[in-house]
């Protein structure tokens, strides 16, 4: 029998029970519906952390201070510290493959400024520093490489610091004092909220590295170096040429042990998107039982429909229609059920994921790919139960079931 | 003259529990190409299950059935389904056309299972056998919309459709009123005039009268086989 002809007929039996369609379907309805939203759930939710942590600066490499060893003892790491200035400076005279440098030296110290005063965490960094962690000011100009050189006693506020320091009004061109040194406020870092460990990155001041290093830390060491990979891609390479540097730099024979650590971003982005990967399988598989149930539905059906139409398959088996043909058209029955259930389900998912997203604010992510994974595996769901319902018929004898009453 | 149906000791034995049902015991047959039989007999003796047996709905349990020289008693259930599609049109009594489907449709039906032939036009084939049993206007009629005696004529255009060599009805006109039955005999007996071999299964005398020749059939046997000459 021709395909038109068996679509025709499947279409015509099952319209005629449209109530009873319809219940079947939305099993189905209800199975693919729940893979695709889930699935869009998960993968939004992927694309948030991936998001979140891309700004923090997804190409950034760091190179901290290394641990010092004495007769089996660890001392920690910053315990051996030999990270300089020149360190950073040979990075940026020889790597090609990070585009920007900046050290980072660490203070923690009281500030006073306004009628109030603070105490945070002080940063001398260079001025790509901006690049590198993608953050900029919202308000003034960030400190140049010439007030880097020259050792200027100028200041960035960020957010929580600025809030509390100037609570309502602009800080830029206020004087503030950091260690009873004065500093006068050129620029505030725009907002970037809590870090992914939870502390407040907002709760900040930036100042020239130079500055931070000779008039406030007053050591040689700097706390951090850090570099922009020129792409995520290369940023393992990257990693690479820079321990080379650096063992040239403080002279470390081959063998001998780095006094340095190099990490990327890159490596932790690849550790968070696993973990949602994983997150996002296993609730499109918990989904995916709701669809077998939809399936098992079909089946349930399908037979009842065998039985109700027993006289009918006695009729087509008696003017010559073979098992089989009795077979497909069972089966095209359920897998057109399982199909309209799919499609709709698919609909209806887009519509849950634009809802998610657009009103309850919840990032949804449907991907081509599980759409058509959804309908195939629907299909499959339909030849798969309906194919016992559709032997059973098969295998009628043809004077049974037109006695059949 | 050839032979359309050559059966010889063909039995068929029922197993009811523990009971076995001897439903033929050894019927010989012979029918010629362009017959018009009727098989008469009561309830019981037979000739329904013979009727299937001929039909090819049913196998016997022992015997030989050559129809068109070839012997089918042995085929599988898919040889089986294709002599049924394309050398044998059954008419029952109970119509047994599909509910909520048009004439023309129920029509069509045999011409979609058939693998033996490119059909070009099946609809068209479709009419044909409805305007040969005149019913060219009532093509998309379904069956609740039509009477008896017009269901039994798409039940025999379904059965003409295919073309062919024998019609075996069942006791058709069972279910009709005595107008009715006989439109429809008269049909039967255009039909062979036509040259198409016949053989009606009934227990109406009057409607047997009509063929030329007359089997009874008793306790699954044949005791009478003769020749009717007020038959057309």
């Amino acid at each position: 029998m021709r395909l038109r002809n068996l679509l025709k007929i499947a279409i015509k039996s099952l319209t005629r029970n449209r109530m009873r369609s319809l219940l079947t379907s939305l099993g189905v309805i209800i199975g693919v519906g729940a893979v695709i939203v889930m699935v869009a759930i998960g993968q939004g939710a992927q694309a948030d952390i991936e998001a979140q942590i891309t700004s923090l600066g997804a190409n950034m490499v760091m190179i901290f201070p290394g641990s010092s060893w004495s007769r089996g003892v660890s001392h920690g790491a910053g315990s051996q510290n030999r990270l300089t200035l020149d360190d950073a400076d040979a990075i940026r005279e020889r790597a090609t493959l990070v585009t920007a440098v900046s050290t980072e030296v660490r203070v923690n110290a009281q500030i006073i400024g306004g009628d109030s005063n603070w105490n945070t965490s002080i940063q001398g960094v260079d001025p790509e520093y901006q690049e590198i962690r993608d953050w900029y000011t919202v308000s003034g100009e960030f400190f140049t490489e010439r007030d880097v050189r020259a050792k200027a006693k100028v200041a960035v506020l960020g957010k929580t610091v600025a809030d509390n320091l100037f609570p309502g009004s602009d800080p830029v061109g206020e004087r503030i004092r950091i260690r009873n040194t004065p500093f006068k406020v050129v620029g505030v870092l725009e907002a970037k909220g809590q870090s992914a460990y939870g502390s407040d990155r907002d709760d900040v001041v930036m100042v020239p590295s130079t500055t931070a290093l000779y008039r406030l830390a007053g050591g040689r060491y700097i706390s951090r170096i850090f570099a922009s990979a020129v792409s995520i891609e290369v940023s393992g390479a990257a990693e690479e040429e820079l321990t080379a540097i650096l063992r040239e730099e403080h002279n470390l024979e081959p063998g001998e042990e780095d006094d340095f650590r190099v990490r990327s971003q890159a490596e932790f982005l690849e550790t968070a998107t696993e973990t949602s990967r994983v997150m996002t399988l296993l609730l499109g598989a918990v989904a995916a039982v709701s669809l077998v149930v939809g399936g098992i539905g079909i089946m349930n059906i399908m037979l009842v429909s065998v039985t109700e139409r027993t006289r009918e398959i006695g009729i087509r088996l008696a003017v010559g229609a073979r098992g089989s043909d009795v077979l497909v058209q069972f089966l095209t029955e359920a897998v057109v059920l399982a199909l309209v259930g799919g499609t709709v389900g698919i609909l209806l998912a887009v519509g849950v994921s634009v809802f998610l997203d657009r009103v309850v604010g919840m990032t949804t992510i449907i991907s081509p790919a599980i759409v058509a994974l959804a309908f195939c595996f629907s299909g499959a769901v339909g030849v798969f139960f309906g194919y016992y319902p559709a032997r059973k018929a098969a295998r009628l004898n043809p004077i049974d079931a037109l006695r059949y009453e | 003259m050839s032979a359309v149906i050559e059966a010889s000791g063909i039995s068929k034995i029922y197993q009811m529990g523990e009971v076995e049902v001897h439903a033929l015991r050894g019927v010989d047959l012979t029918v010629e190409d362009g017959e018009f039989i009727s098989i008469m007999g009561a309830s019981g003796s037979g000739k329904s299950t013979l009727m299937n047996v001929l039909g090819c709905l049913d196998h016997p349990t022992s015997g030989e059935y050559l129809l068109n020289g070839r012997d089918v008693s042995e085929l599988n259930p898919n040889e089986f389904a294709e002599v049924r599609n394309t050398r044998i049109g059954f008419v029952f009594q109970v119509f047994n056309l599909l509910p909520r489907t048009t004439a023309l449709d129920n029509v069509e039906l045999p011409l979609l299972y058939d693998r033996t032939r490119r059909i070009e036009d099946p609809r068209a084939e479709a009419v044909a056998a409805l305007e040969r049993v005149g019913l060219r206007d009532r093509i998309t009629h379904e069956p609740n919309q039509l009477s008896g005696g017009e269901r039994q004529r798409v039940a025999i255009a379904r059965a003409l459709v295919n073309r062919p060599s024998i019609i075996l009805a069942d006791e058709p006109t069972g279910n009709l009123d005595s107008v009715m039955s006989l439109e429809i005999m008269e049909l039967f007996g255009e039909l062979n005039a036509q040259g198409i071999t016949i053989i009606i299964v009934t227990h109406e005398h009057d409607i047997a009268e009509v063929t030329r020749r007359i089997i009874e059939m008793k306790d699954g046997a044949i005791i009478r086989d003769a020749v009717n000459v007020g038959g057309r």
